[in-house]
């Protein structure tokens, strides 16, 4: 544009309002503005006055007639009737007033909104962010999620309490152990029932084997998106062992329906414990050879340090939990704080961070791993023998070969999976450690077979809050830095 | 009933206190919505760890309940907020002022619920798309399944 | 067209020679969506090796993908996406629906997802389960590969 050339060239910013003679670049030869009728094409709207240019900007405001460059409106979620002047400069930055953007005048740079997603390689599922930017630094954020809806909650009004883990294991399908974890503790906590010792010691085996699966995920695709590709191939090779243990035991390598409630589906395999050992004897040395790979390594130190900062305060007002909680500096694991299934009994520490930045929730999900692999080896030691199962008829499935010999059993598992177990009406909240933070099942019944309400409370849906917390006044590729150290999963979000 | 909450029932005499499975509820009328959650946050809840909404349908004479559960990292307690609301534009007020991590979690209420936030600041649909009509999660919208074919059959219709 | 113009051996032979490049190195596009995408980033992993059938670069961009393995549940939100994504890819192109909820809405059946890819792009292969293996999914990727080869498929 000619003018802001001009404008250039004496060294200071093209003024907002540039001397009427130089033509505005961007306006096409039309019509002079007194001639201009409601309906023309091209050239300012009618209401400049003649001979004076006006600011680029002020061709989107809404109530102009035939603006020269439509407003996109893919994904705004908001052009509604209630749209008004005041809204629209608040919305195209003319008015700043959120703390969070540390230059308070107005600028005269042109923003530019650039719609990241939902198909996009970095935004670890389909995520969509609509990033207003100036220049390479950006301003404001608005995360758009939705591409994901399965409808698991009203998916799981339909399924009996024995069939719910089929449905919310696909929730966060990195920790899908998690997911029917705390499924199944709400139900066995409105049936009043505890699940046997030996149960419980299994469900805390899986659960942090899955936490390593999971944070392997994470580190992998952290690594890959940062530009530490081999860091996936890594991460996904490690996986696979653990995978390969959770085929053995569950059936699947994923999305397991393995822990239901009333215990678990099936006792573990035999020898399992050498499978276990060998993962235990491998991972640490591999983490070390991650640690070479990244934690003293100047690239990685330049791109995650001071990166992506989230506060403790401004975790805990957004609700988030998890690695990025304890990466600002907050002291809080619900293994710690309202421990489930029996895990205080083992001896674990928790990793805190300082900076919440993206180094420190790298470090603090490195840490998690080592600390899982404690707990596992505690397990190993000291797993108490007994049922896998509560011993209630009414709730757990005979053993398929008690079938053949007994009416009672047949009836038994007839009414169980034909109709489901009632449980008593009731509300409860619960909530377990996931990798992401914390995973709550709010479950509501009515006496039926089928829960009446069961609402996830997933920790993905909160951590993305803090996005535009996290990425204001950002460069674009620390963007991708911080997306990934949030470690998102997007069923989780949208379910 | 948890020490912690005993200032905070205190304050308000309108509010019916119980025990679900050895967590308490609060059953806070409409009115007081948003100045118990104020006395909440006061008192230590910081983090408002999750709001959703139940339709109960014809089985109670107010049809939604909003559900708050909050959590005290401080006194390491759990305390969760339930209000009734009724069939005609269901309105309550907005918990986003206080804690910004409702923010999603009512917009989330709204898109599935149809139940309005007054004072939250962007209150549009979130997981459905924006011209979607009907909210999911009533009891009277429909799961939406479709017949399943297989090959050999007739033409379901 | 080529292969039924009579008696003419060198277009079917030059057919034949594009079959067999098209296949060795098909790039697939990232369309993962949900739980099957992250076995199908295991299969680009280093334990089921997909660069050994040339495809272990998933181009982000569509205008240079030949193959979108659609790897999870399509929301109603996202149909459109997708079928902008599938129009953006240049031809030949071939479309894996992978996992149940890809082909036919898997264990969702209700009101939030498309039940079947199928209803808004073309499907080549269909291939079940919830997730699919990656040992399926190459199963999946090498029938593709043979139905090319065999003509059956031109586009």
């Amino acid at each position: 544009m000619v003018d802001e050339m001009t404008g250039m060239t004496e060294g200071g910013r093209p003024p907002s309002n540039p001397p009427s003679e130089t033509p505005e670049g961007g306006r096409p030869p039309s019509t002079p503005p007194s001639e201009k009728t409601a309906m023309t094409e091209g050239g300012p709207p009618p209401s400049t006055p003649p001979g004076e240019t006006r600011d680029t900007l002020d061709i989107w405001v809404a109530g102009t007639e035939e603006p020269q460059f439509q407003p996109t409106d893919e994904g705004t979620q908001e052009f509604g009737p209630d749209e008004t002047e005041a809204r629209l400069d608040e919305q195209f930055g003319r008015v700043v007033d959120d703390d969070y953007i540390f230059d308070d005048e107005v600028s005269d740079d042109e923003r530019s909104v650039l719609n990241m997603g939902p198909q996009h390689p970095s935004t670890h599922g389909v995520l969509r962010l609509q990033l207003e930017l100036e220049g390479e630094v950006i301003r404001r954020t608005k995360p758009i999620i939705g591409y994901l809806h399965t409808g698991m909650e009203k998916t799981a009004e339909q399924l009996s309490f024995y069939q719910g883990p089929t449905n919310v294991t696909r929730m966060d399908y990195l920790a899908p152990l998690h997911c029917e974890l705390a499924y199944s503790l709400a139900v066995e906590r409105l049936l009043g029932i505890e699940v046997p010792p030996r149960a419980a010691a299994i469900r805390i085996l899986m659960t942090e084997l899955n936490r390593v699966s999971s944070h392997l995920v994470a580190l992998a695709t952290n690594g890959m998106d940062i530009g530490a590709l081999s860091m996936m191939i890594y991460g996904f090779r490690e996986r696979e062992s653990i995978l390969a243990f959770f085929e053995k035991t569950t059936g699947l390598r994923m999305n397991h329906n393995y822990i239901r409630p009333g215990g678990v589906a099936a006792d573990l395999p035999p020898r399992w414990k050498d499978d276990v050992a060998a993962i235990l004897d491998d991972l640490p040395g591999r983490l070390d050879d991650y640690d070479d790979l990244l934690k003293a390594n100047p690239i990685w130190i330049a791109r995650t340090q001071g990166v992506g900062v989230i506060s403790a305060e401004e975790a805990i007002a957004f609700s988030i939990t998890g690695p990025a909680l304890r990466a600002a500096g907050v002291d809080w694991d619900l293994r710690r704080a309202f421990p489930y299934s029996g895990i205080d009994q083992y001896e674990f520490d928790v990793p805190v961070g300082k900076s919440g930045d993206v180094y420190d929730r790298y470090r603090v999900r490195v840490d998690e791993i080592l600390e899982s692999l404690k707990i596992v080896e505690q397990v190993m030691d000291a797993i108490p023998k007994g049922d896998y199962r509560v011993a209630d008829a009414k709730i757990t499935p005979p053993p398929r070969g008690r079938i053949d010999e007994s009416m009672e059993a047949l009836i038994h598992h007839f009414k169980l999976f034909t109709e489901g177990f009632k449980v008593p009406s009731g509300e409860t909240y619960v909530a377990v450690e996931s990798p992401r933070g914390e995973l709550g099942c709010y479950l509501v019944s009515d006496g039926e077979a089928q829960p009446y309400r069961m609402h996830t409370r997933a920790p993905s849906f909160y951590n993305l809050q803090a996005l535009p917390i996290a990425m204001a006044d950002s460069l674009v590729a620390d963007t991708i830095a911080t997306i990934a150290s949030m470690d998102p999963v997007m069923g989780d979000v949208d379910r | 009933m948890n020490p912690v909450l005993e200032s905070l029932a205190a304050g308000f005499d309108t509010v019916a206190w119980e025990e679900s499975h050895g967590q308490d509820v609060a059953r806070v009328p409409g009115e007081d919505w948003e100045a118990f959650a104020r006395a909440a946050k006061e008192i230590g809840f910081e983090v408002c760890a999750d709001v959703t909404a139940v339709d109960w349908l014809r089985q109670r004479p107010e049809r939604y309940e909003v559900v708050a559960n909050l959590l005290s990292i401080a006194h390491r307690t759990r305390l969760r907020m339930i209000t009734s609301v009724g069939r005609e534009d269901p309105t309550v007020a907005s918990l986003t002022p206080i804690w910004p991590g409702a923010g999603f979690a009512e917009r989330e209420v709204y898109d599935m619920f149809g139940i309005h936030f007054d004072g939250h600041p962007d209150l549009t649909r979130i997981l459905m798309p924006d011209e979607w009509e009907g909210h999911p999660l009533r009891k009277d919208f429909g799961v939406g399944s479709v017949p399943v074919q297989f090959k050999e059959s007739h033409q379901v219709s | 067209m080529a292969t039924t113009a009579p008696g003419n051996l060198l277009i079917t032979t030059v057919t034949k020679a594009a079959n067999w490049a098209r296949t060795r190195s098909m790039f697939p596009a990232t369309f993962g969506l949900a739980c099957c995408a992250i076995e199908m980033m295991a299969s680009g992993a280093a334990h089921y090796d997909l660069a050994r059938f040339g495809m272990e670069v998933f181009r982000a961009s569509p205008r240079q993908a030949d193959l979108m393995i659609v790897a999870g549940r399509v929301s109603q939100k996202m149909a459109p996406v997708l079928r902008q994504v599938y129009d953006q890819m240049p031809d030949p192109k071939w479309v894996i629906s992978m996992g149940a909820c890809a082909s036919t809405g898997g264990m969702f059946n209700n009101y939030a997802l498309v039940q079947g890819v199928d209803q808004v792009v073309p499907v080549d292969i269909y291939l079940p389960g919830c997730p699919p293996g990656p040992q399926s999914l190459m199963h999946g990727i090498l029938t593709l590969h043979d139905k090319i080869m065999a003509g059956e498929i031109v586009n």
